[in-house]
Protein backbone atom coordinates (compact mmCIF):
# COMPACT_ATOMS: atom_id res chain seq x y z
CA UNK A 1 0.00 0.00 0.00
CA UNK A 2 1.49 3.34 -0.70
CA UNK A 3 1.95 5.55 1.78
CA UNK A 4 0.59 9.45 1.38
CA UNK A 5 3.12 11.71 1.04
CA UNK A 6 3.34 13.91 4.04
CA UNK A 7 1.59 17.71 3.65
CA UNK A 8 3.87 20.68 3.51
CA UNK A 9 2.85 24.13 5.09
CA UNK A 10 4.02 26.99 2.56
CA UNK A 11 7.01 27.27 5.19
CA UNK A 12 8.25 24.14 4.79
CA UNK A 13 11.51 25.63 2.36
CA UNK A 14 11.78 28.20 4.92
CA UNK A 15 11.85 25.90 7.87
CA UNK A 16 14.54 23.66 5.77
CA UNK A 17 16.85 27.15 5.42
CA UNK A 18 16.34 27.87 9.49
CA UNK A 19 17.92 24.08 9.78
CA UNK A 20 14.67 22.74 11.45
CA UNK A 21 14.70 19.62 12.17
CA UNK A 22 11.70 17.54 9.91
CA UNK A 23 9.58 15.17 11.69
CA UNK A 24 6.36 13.49 10.86
CA UNK A 25 3.38 14.78 12.46
CA UNK A 26 -0.45 14.32 11.80
CA UNK A 27 0.16 13.79 8.37
CA UNK A 28 2.44 16.78 8.44
CA UNK A 29 6.44 17.74 7.35
CA UNK A 30 6.60 20.18 9.94
CA UNK A 31 9.87 20.91 12.57
CA UNK A 32 10.57 19.35 16.07
CA UNK A 33 13.16 21.68 16.43
CA UNK A 34 15.55 24.47 15.16
CA UNK A 35 18.45 25.41 17.44
CA UNK A 36 17.78 23.06 20.26
CA UNK A 37 14.11 22.61 22.13
CA UNK A 38 14.98 24.01 25.87
CA UNK A 39 16.69 27.33 23.97
CA UNK A 40 13.36 27.89 21.90
CA UNK A 41 10.77 26.71 25.28
CA UNK A 42 12.63 29.54 27.24
CA UNK A 43 12.43 32.13 24.52
CA UNK A 44 8.75 32.24 24.35
CA UNK A 45 9.06 32.50 28.59
CA UNK A 46 11.34 35.29 28.42
CA UNK A 47 11.00 37.10 24.85
CA UNK A 48 9.18 35.92 21.93
CA UNK A 49 8.78 32.49 20.18
CA UNK A 50 7.51 32.12 16.57
CA UNK A 51 5.42 28.90 15.39
CA UNK A 52 4.59 28.00 11.93
CA UNK A 53 0.82 26.21 13.18
CA UNK A 54 -0.55 26.02 8.96
CA UNK A 55 -1.03 22.44 10.02
CA UNK A 56 -3.77 23.33 12.08
CA UNK A 57 -7.60 23.05 10.16
CA UNK A 58 -10.02 25.63 9.82
CA UNK A 59 -13.77 25.46 9.03
CA UNK A 60 -16.05 27.99 8.75
CA UNK A 61 -19.16 27.74 9.43
CA UNK A 62 -21.77 30.54 7.62
CA UNK A 63 -25.80 30.42 7.00
CA UNK A 64 -28.62 32.32 8.98
CA UNK A 65 -28.27 29.07 11.80
CA UNK A 66 -24.46 29.56 12.07
CA UNK A 67 -24.69 29.90 15.19
CA UNK A 68 -27.60 27.46 16.17
CA UNK A 69 -25.48 24.97 14.28
CA UNK A 70 -22.27 25.68 16.41
CA UNK A 71 -24.46 25.42 19.83
CA UNK A 72 -25.42 22.01 18.43
CA UNK A 73 -21.70 20.82 18.21
CA UNK A 74 -20.18 22.31 20.84
CA UNK A 75 -19.51 22.38 24.27
CA UNK A 76 -19.45 25.84 25.23
CA UNK A 77 -21.85 28.95 24.96
CA UNK A 78 -20.99 30.52 21.69
CA UNK A 79 -24.18 33.00 22.48
CA UNK A 80 -22.13 34.29 25.01
CA UNK A 81 -19.17 35.42 22.27
CA UNK A 82 -19.61 38.97 21.00
CA UNK A 83 -18.25 39.63 17.37
CA UNK A 84 -14.18 40.04 17.83
CA UNK A 85 -14.53 37.43 20.69
CA UNK A 86 -13.00 33.68 20.67
CA UNK A 87 -13.60 30.95 23.11
CA UNK A 88 -12.26 26.99 23.69
CA UNK A 89 -14.60 24.74 23.39
CA UNK A 90 -15.23 21.02 22.85
CA UNK A 91 -16.46 18.67 19.72
CA UNK A 92 -18.13 15.33 21.18
CA UNK A 93 -19.80 12.48 19.98
CA UNK A 94 -22.98 11.29 21.54
CA UNK A 95 -20.95 9.37 24.52
CA UNK A 96 -19.21 12.36 26.01
CA UNK A 97 -16.23 11.68 24.05
CA UNK A 98 -14.04 14.00 22.41
CA UNK A 99 -13.92 14.64 18.26
CA UNK A 100 -11.82 17.29 19.00
CA UNK A 101 -11.02 20.75 20.70
CA UNK A 102 -11.26 23.78 19.33
CA UNK A 103 -11.19 27.31 19.04
CA UNK A 104 -14.39 29.46 18.23
CA UNK A 105 -14.00 32.61 16.51
CA UNK A 106 -17.16 34.97 15.93
CA UNK A 107 -16.78 36.83 12.84
CA UNK A 108 -20.19 38.20 12.51
CA UNK A 109 -23.90 36.81 13.52
CA UNK A 110 -23.60 34.25 10.74
CA UNK A 111 -20.15 33.42 10.57
CA UNK A 112 -18.32 31.52 12.52
CA UNK A 113 -14.33 30.27 11.99
CA UNK A 114 -13.43 27.28 14.40
CA UNK A 115 -9.61 26.58 14.38
CA UNK A 116 -9.26 22.21 14.87
CA UNK A 117 -6.31 19.71 15.37
CA UNK A 118 -4.63 19.17 12.04
CA UNK A 119 -4.70 15.70 12.77
CA UNK A 120 -8.84 15.60 12.99
CA UNK A 121 -9.06 17.74 10.29
CA UNK A 122 -10.50 15.23 7.63
CA UNK A 123 -12.53 13.68 10.61
CA UNK A 124 -13.65 16.83 12.03
CA UNK A 125 -15.15 18.22 9.18
CA UNK A 126 -16.64 15.16 8.25
CA UNK A 127 -18.26 15.10 11.56
CA UNK A 128 -19.61 18.96 11.58
CA UNK A 129 -21.01 18.37 7.88
CA UNK A 130 -23.10 15.13 8.75
CA UNK A 131 -24.65 16.78 11.90
CA UNK A 132 -24.77 20.17 9.97
CA UNK A 133 -28.35 18.45 8.30
CA UNK A 134 -31.28 20.50 9.33
CA UNK A 135 -29.41 23.79 9.76
CA UNK A 136 -30.01 26.37 7.29
CA UNK A 137 -26.03 26.78 7.96
CA UNK A 138 -22.96 25.31 5.75
CA UNK A 139 -19.75 24.37 6.61
CA UNK A 140 -16.71 24.69 4.55
CA UNK A 141 -12.98 23.72 4.88
CA UNK A 142 -11.32 26.53 4.62
CA UNK A 143 -8.28 24.92 6.06
CA UNK A 144 -5.99 25.65 2.50
CA UNK A 145 -6.55 29.07 2.59
CA UNK A 146 -4.99 29.98 6.27
CA UNK A 147 -1.34 30.39 7.09
CA UNK A 148 -1.49 30.48 10.96
CA UNK A 149 1.70 31.46 12.96
CA UNK A 150 1.73 31.85 16.75
CA UNK A 151 3.81 34.50 17.78
CA UNK A 152 4.29 34.31 22.10
CA UNK A 153 6.05 35.14 24.30
CA UNK A 154 6.53 38.64 27.21
CA UNK A 155 7.98 40.74 24.06
CA UNK A 156 4.97 39.41 21.44
CA UNK A 157 3.11 42.60 21.53
CA UNK A 158 6.28 44.92 21.93
CA UNK A 159 7.77 43.71 18.85
CA UNK A 160 4.53 43.11 16.25
CA UNK A 161 3.19 46.16 17.09
CA UNK A 162 5.23 48.23 14.93
CA UNK A 163 4.48 45.39 11.67
CA UNK A 164 0.62 45.88 11.93
CA UNK A 165 -1.80 48.85 11.77
CA UNK A 166 -4.21 48.29 15.02
CA UNK A 167 -3.65 48.84 18.21
CA UNK A 168 -2.78 45.20 19.59
CA UNK A 169 -2.78 46.46 23.69
CA UNK A 170 -6.79 47.20 23.06
CA UNK A 171 -7.37 43.91 21.45
CA UNK A 172 -8.28 41.74 25.01
CA UNK A 173 -7.41 38.35 25.78
CA UNK A 174 -9.17 35.60 23.48
CA UNK A 175 -10.75 38.57 21.56
CA UNK A 176 -9.24 39.09 18.10
CA UNK A 177 -8.99 42.01 14.99
CA UNK A 178 -8.62 42.15 11.34
CA UNK A 179 -5.57 44.28 10.27
CA UNK A 180 -2.44 44.01 8.26
CA UNK A 181 1.07 42.70 9.55
CA UNK A 182 3.58 43.87 7.37
CA UNK A 183 1.15 45.09 5.02
CA UNK A 184 -0.53 41.33 4.83
CA UNK A 185 -3.93 41.62 5.60
CA UNK A 186 -5.27 39.02 8.75
CA UNK A 187 -6.64 38.27 11.31
CA UNK A 188 -4.55 38.61 14.77
CA UNK A 189 -5.97 37.05 17.98
CA UNK A 190 -4.56 37.56 21.30
CA UNK A 191 -4.80 33.45 21.46
CA UNK A 192 -2.22 30.89 21.66
CA UNK A 193 -0.86 27.49 23.37
CA UNK A 194 1.92 28.40 25.49
CA UNK A 195 1.12 29.96 28.23
CA UNK A 196 2.25 33.34 27.48
CA UNK A 197 0.75 36.55 26.18
CA UNK A 198 0.81 36.63 22.36
CA UNK A 199 -0.79 36.10 18.82
CA UNK A 200 -1.97 33.76 16.38
CA UNK A 201 -2.23 34.87 13.11
CA UNK A 202 -4.35 33.96 9.98
CA UNK A 203 -3.66 35.35 6.76
CA UNK A 204 -2.88 34.34 2.82
CA UNK A 205 -0.89 31.43 2.25
CA UNK A 206 0.66 32.75 -0.95
CA UNK A 207 2.31 35.91 1.81
CA UNK A 208 3.99 33.42 4.11
CA UNK A 209 7.11 33.55 4.05
CA UNK A 210 6.87 37.47 3.86
CA UNK A 211 5.62 37.43 7.38
CA UNK A 212 7.07 35.03 8.59
CA UNK A 213 10.98 36.44 7.42
CA UNK A 214 9.84 39.95 8.70
CA UNK A 215 8.44 38.80 12.14
CA UNK A 216 12.15 37.15 13.13
CA UNK A 217 13.66 40.40 11.45
CA UNK A 218 12.12 42.43 13.45
CA UNK A 219 12.10 40.18 16.83
CA UNK A 220 15.82 39.92 16.40
CA UNK A 221 16.27 42.43 18.75
CA UNK A 222 14.12 41.14 21.07
CA UNK A 223 15.55 37.42 21.21
CA UNK A 224 13.08 35.67 19.24
CA UNK A 225 13.61 32.38 17.90
CA UNK A 226 11.57 30.09 16.02
CA UNK A 227 10.23 27.21 17.69
CA UNK A 228 9.38 23.40 17.07
CA UNK A 229 6.71 21.31 17.83
CA UNK A 230 9.08 19.67 20.61
CA UNK A 231 9.40 23.44 22.52
CA UNK A 232 5.03 23.37 21.64
CA UNK A 233 4.46 20.71 23.29
CA UNK A 234 6.51 21.32 26.78
CA UNK A 235 5.05 25.00 26.59
CA UNK A 236 1.82 23.44 26.68
CA UNK A 237 1.96 20.97 28.93
CA UNK A 238 3.71 23.28 31.75
CA UNK A 239 0.49 25.56 31.25
CA UNK A 240 -1.66 22.40 31.51
CA UNK A 241 -3.27 22.63 27.92
CA UNK A 242 -4.85 19.28 26.81
CA UNK A 243 -3.19 17.67 23.67
CA UNK A 244 -5.79 15.77 21.32
CA UNK A 245 -4.74 12.08 21.52
CA UNK A 246 -2.76 12.43 24.62
CA UNK A 247 -4.77 14.22 27.22
CA UNK A 248 -7.85 13.69 25.44
CA UNK A 249 -9.67 11.66 22.62
CA UNK A 250 -13.12 10.06 22.21
CA UNK A 251 -12.72 7.85 25.38
CA UNK A 252 -12.30 11.34 27.53
CA UNK A 253 -15.08 13.33 28.34
CA UNK A 254 -14.78 17.55 29.60
CA UNK A 255 -15.85 16.94 32.77
CA UNK A 256 -13.06 14.32 33.48
CA UNK A 257 -10.38 16.20 31.71
CA UNK A 258 -10.93 19.11 34.34
CA UNK A 259 -12.61 20.67 31.46
CA UNK A 260 -15.99 21.82 33.16
CA UNK A 261 -15.31 25.44 32.38
CA UNK A 262 -16.18 24.51 29.10
CA UNK A 263 -18.96 23.03 29.69
CA UNK A 264 -22.37 25.17 29.85
CA UNK A 265 -24.97 22.25 30.16
CA UNK A 266 -27.32 25.43 30.54
CA UNK A 267 -27.18 26.71 27.19
CA UNK A 268 -29.55 23.84 25.70
CA UNK A 269 -29.27 20.68 24.08
CA UNK A 270 -25.89 19.50 21.92
CA UNK A 271 -24.30 16.55 21.23
CA UNK A 272 -23.04 14.69 24.62
CA UNK A 273 -25.07 16.66 26.82
CA UNK A 274 -27.02 13.77 28.06
CA UNK A 275 -24.33 12.05 29.10
CA UNK A 276 -22.57 14.92 30.92
CA UNK A 277 -25.67 15.87 32.79
CA UNK A 278 -25.49 11.85 33.99
CA UNK A 279 -21.95 12.20 34.63
CA UNK A 280 -22.17 14.71 36.87
CA UNK A 281 -25.39 13.67 38.65
CA UNK A 282 -23.71 10.36 39.15
CA UNK A 283 -19.75 11.82 40.09
CA UNK A 284 -16.55 11.36 38.12
CA UNK A 285 -15.08 8.41 38.90
CA UNK A 286 -11.58 9.29 37.84
CA UNK A 287 -10.07 12.94 36.77
CA UNK A 288 -7.60 14.37 34.97
CA UNK A 289 -4.49 15.41 37.34
CA UNK A 290 -0.85 16.87 36.95
CA UNK A 291 1.97 15.42 38.66
CA UNK A 292 5.36 16.08 39.63
CA UNK A 293 8.21 13.01 39.78
CA UNK A 294 9.97 13.02 43.26
CA UNK A 295 11.94 10.47 41.84
CA UNK A 296 14.50 11.13 39.12
CA UNK A 297 13.33 9.62 36.06
CA UNK A 298 11.16 11.39 33.31
CA UNK A 299 7.80 10.03 33.06
CA UNK A 300 6.78 9.75 29.38
CA UNK A 301 3.24 8.93 27.84
CA UNK A 302 1.84 5.48 28.22
CA UNK A 303 4.14 4.68 31.20
CA UNK A 304 2.22 2.76 33.67
CA UNK A 305 1.12 3.82 36.75
CA UNK A 306 0.11 2.13 40.13
CA UNK A 307 -1.25 2.30 43.29
CA UNK A 308 -0.15 -0.20 46.02
CA UNK A 309 -0.25 -3.04 44.07
CA UNK A 310 -2.96 -1.71 41.05
CA UNK A 311 -2.11 -0.46 37.27
CA UNK A 312 -4.77 2.06 37.58
CA UNK A 313 -4.12 3.88 34.35
CA UNK A 314 -1.08 5.17 32.43
CA UNK A 315 0.66 8.86 31.77
CA UNK A 316 -1.25 10.78 29.20
CA UNK A 317 1.17 13.47 28.70
CA UNK A 318 4.71 13.98 30.22
CA UNK A 319 8.18 15.54 29.45
CA UNK A 320 10.72 17.63 31.09
CA UNK A 321 9.39 21.02 31.88
CA UNK A 322 12.20 23.19 30.83
CA UNK A 323 11.13 26.40 32.46
CA UNK A 324 10.21 25.43 35.97
CA UNK A 325 13.35 22.33 35.95
CA UNK A 326 11.16 19.47 37.03
CA UNK A 327 10.25 16.50 35.40
CA UNK A 328 5.89 16.80 34.79
CA UNK A 329 2.95 15.27 33.54
CA UNK A 330 -0.64 14.67 32.76
CA UNK A 331 -2.69 11.71 33.93
CA UNK A 332 -6.02 10.38 34.76
CA UNK A 333 -6.46 9.03 38.63
CA UNK A 334 -9.05 7.23 40.45
CA UNK A 335 -11.05 9.83 42.19
CA UNK A 336 -10.34 9.27 45.50
CA UNK A 337 -6.82 9.27 44.60
CA UNK A 338 -6.80 13.39 42.80
CA UNK A 339 -6.33 15.40 45.77
CA UNK A 340 -3.17 17.38 45.85
CA UNK A 341 -0.09 16.06 47.86
CA UNK A 342 -1.46 12.33 46.66
CA UNK A 343 1.66 10.08 45.80
CA UNK A 344 1.57 7.51 43.19
CA UNK A 345 4.37 5.64 41.32
CA UNK A 346 4.90 5.87 37.64
CA UNK A 347 6.75 2.40 35.90
CA UNK A 348 9.83 3.99 34.04
CA UNK A 349 11.30 1.03 32.35
CA UNK A 350 10.58 -1.31 34.77
CA UNK A 351 11.49 0.85 38.01
CA UNK A 352 8.78 2.26 39.88
CA UNK A 353 9.39 5.82 41.02
CA UNK A 354 7.42 8.33 42.82
CA UNK A 355 5.71 10.97 41.44
CA UNK A 356 2.98 13.48 43.55
CA UNK A 357 -0.18 15.25 42.38
CA UNK A 358 0.63 19.09 42.13
CA UNK A 359 -1.52 21.83 41.79
CA UNK A 360 -2.23 22.70 38.17
CA UNK A 361 -1.16 24.90 35.74
CA UNK A 362 2.12 24.03 36.41
CA UNK A 363 3.45 27.13 35.30
CA UNK A 364 1.08 30.34 35.05
CA UNK A 365 2.59 33.75 33.95
CA UNK A 366 2.61 36.76 36.30
CA UNK A 367 -0.44 39.26 35.19
CA UNK B 1 28.04 17.66 8.88
CA UNK B 2 28.20 15.01 11.53
CA UNK B 3 31.41 14.31 13.09
CA UNK B 4 32.83 10.23 13.58
CA UNK B 5 36.49 10.40 14.55
CA UNK B 6 38.88 7.61 12.70
CA UNK B 7 40.29 6.01 15.88
CA UNK B 8 37.18 5.18 17.22
CA UNK B 9 34.55 1.96 17.13
CA UNK B 10 30.85 2.50 16.20
CA UNK B 11 27.87 0.51 16.48
CA UNK B 12 24.72 0.31 14.60
CA UNK B 13 22.86 1.18 18.04
CA UNK B 14 24.69 4.73 17.19
CA UNK B 15 27.42 4.18 20.28
CA UNK B 16 31.11 4.65 19.74
CA UNK B 17 33.61 2.68 21.89
CA UNK B 18 37.36 4.09 22.68
CA UNK B 19 39.67 1.31 23.63
CA UNK B 20 42.67 1.92 25.89
CA UNK B 21 44.56 -1.17 26.37
CA UNK B 22 42.58 -3.69 28.25
CA UNK B 23 39.52 -0.91 28.95
CA UNK B 24 37.03 1.20 26.74
CA UNK B 25 35.29 3.94 26.91
CA UNK B 26 31.74 4.20 25.48
CA UNK B 27 29.41 6.64 24.25
CA UNK B 28 26.94 7.86 21.82
CA UNK B 29 27.40 9.22 18.49
CA UNK B 30 27.47 13.03 16.96
CA UNK B 31 24.58 11.89 14.94
CA UNK B 32 22.63 9.73 17.69
CA UNK B 33 23.43 13.11 19.95
CA UNK B 34 21.73 15.24 17.18
CA UNK B 35 19.08 13.36 16.43
CA UNK B 36 18.23 12.91 20.05
CA UNK B 37 18.29 17.23 21.04
CA UNK B 38 18.34 18.31 23.91
CA UNK B 39 19.74 15.67 26.79
CA UNK B 40 18.42 16.27 30.32
CA UNK B 41 19.18 12.83 31.72
CA UNK B 42 21.76 9.79 31.15
CA UNK B 43 20.68 7.04 33.23
CA UNK B 44 23.80 4.60 34.13
CA UNK B 45 24.64 1.23 35.64
CA UNK B 46 26.65 1.09 38.28
CA UNK B 47 30.41 0.29 38.79
CA UNK B 48 30.78 -3.53 39.11
CA UNK B 49 27.66 -4.53 36.74
CA UNK B 50 28.44 -6.40 34.05
CA UNK B 51 27.00 -6.66 30.04
CA UNK B 52 27.47 -8.84 27.74
CA UNK B 53 27.61 -7.20 24.36
CA UNK B 54 24.16 -5.79 22.61
CA UNK B 55 22.69 -5.60 26.69
CA UNK B 56 21.63 -2.69 27.44
CA UNK B 57 23.46 -0.93 30.14
CA UNK B 58 21.50 2.28 30.18
CA UNK B 59 19.61 5.15 28.82
CA UNK B 60 19.58 9.00 27.58
CA UNK B 61 16.94 10.87 27.99
CA UNK B 62 16.00 14.40 26.07
CA UNK B 63 13.24 16.60 26.36
CA UNK B 64 11.34 14.75 23.48
CA UNK B 65 12.33 11.05 24.02
CA UNK B 66 13.98 8.44 25.27
CA UNK B 67 16.72 5.56 23.56
CA UNK B 68 18.56 3.01 25.29
CA UNK B 69 22.13 2.37 25.35
CA UNK B 70 23.51 -0.93 24.07
CA UNK B 71 26.93 -2.37 25.55
CA UNK B 72 29.21 -2.72 22.09
CA UNK B 73 31.23 -5.10 23.71
CA UNK B 74 30.74 -7.37 26.86
CA UNK B 75 32.94 -6.45 29.90
CA UNK B 76 32.69 -5.00 33.90
CA UNK B 77 31.84 -1.59 34.08
CA UNK B 78 35.21 -0.21 35.91
CA UNK B 79 34.00 3.88 35.78
CA UNK B 80 31.03 5.87 35.11
CA UNK B 81 30.85 9.19 34.28
CA UNK B 82 29.91 11.39 36.94
CA UNK B 83 29.66 14.95 35.41
CA UNK B 84 26.54 13.57 33.52
CA UNK B 85 24.62 13.65 36.49
CA UNK B 86 25.07 17.45 36.77
CA UNK B 87 25.98 18.38 33.03
CA UNK B 88 24.02 15.73 30.61
CA UNK B 89 24.09 18.28 28.03
CA UNK B 90 27.99 17.64 27.66
CA UNK B 91 26.50 14.82 25.53
CA UNK B 92 25.62 17.17 23.10
CA UNK B 93 28.18 19.49 23.36
CA UNK B 94 31.24 16.76 23.48
CA UNK B 95 30.04 13.34 22.43
CA UNK B 96 33.43 12.03 22.19
CA UNK B 97 35.19 13.19 25.23
CA UNK B 98 32.92 14.99 28.24
CA UNK B 99 29.90 12.91 27.07
CA UNK B 100 31.77 9.59 27.57
CA UNK B 101 29.55 7.19 29.78
CA UNK B 102 31.28 4.07 30.76
CA UNK B 103 34.13 2.25 30.79
CA UNK B 104 34.43 -1.38 30.62
CA UNK B 105 36.93 -4.31 30.74
CA UNK B 106 37.70 -5.40 27.31
CA UNK B 107 36.66 -9.11 27.46
CA UNK B 108 36.54 -10.52 24.00
CA UNK B 109 38.35 -8.48 21.86
CA UNK B 110 36.93 -10.38 18.56
CA UNK B 111 33.87 -8.29 19.37
CA UNK B 112 35.93 -5.10 18.96
CA UNK B 113 36.95 -6.25 15.47
CA UNK B 114 33.70 -6.83 13.98
CA UNK B 115 32.62 -3.27 15.40
CA UNK B 116 32.30 -0.73 12.59
CA UNK B 117 34.91 1.75 11.74
CA UNK B 118 33.93 5.18 11.26
CA UNK B 119 33.92 5.05 7.57
CA UNK B 120 31.50 2.28 7.55
CA UNK B 121 29.25 4.27 10.51
CA UNK B 122 29.34 6.85 8.51
CA UNK B 123 28.13 4.89 5.76
CA UNK B 124 25.25 2.89 7.72
CA UNK B 125 24.42 6.96 8.52
CA UNK B 126 23.57 8.02 5.42
CA UNK B 127 21.42 4.80 5.00
CA UNK B 128 19.35 5.95 7.66
CA UNK B 129 18.67 9.06 6.75
CA UNK B 130 16.78 10.78 4.11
Amino acid sequence: MAENPLKQTALNAAHRRLGGKMVSYGGWDMPVTYAGTIDEHMAVRTAAGLFDVSHMGEVEVHGPQALQLVQHLTTNDASKLHIGQAHYSGLLYPNGGFVDDLLVHKLSDEHYLLCINASNTDKDFAWIRQHATGFDAEAVNTSPNYTQLALQGPQALTMLQPLVDVELSTIKYYWFTHGKVAGVPALIARTGYTGEDGFELYFDPNKSERVWNKLLEAGQSYGIQPCGLAARNTLRLEAKMALYGNDIDDTTTPLEADLAWIVKLQKGDFIGRDVLVKQKEAGLTRKLIGFEMLDRGIAREHYPIWIGDAQVSQVSSGSPAPFLKKNIGLAYLPLEHTAVGTRFDVEIRGKRTTAQVVETPFYKRAK
Amino acid sequence: MANYPDNLQYTKDHEWLRVTGATAEVGITDFAQSALGDVVYVELPVVGDSFDQGKAFGSVESVKSVSELFSPISGEVVAINEALADSPELVNTDPYKGGWMIKLTVENAGQIDALLSASEYEDFVATQSE
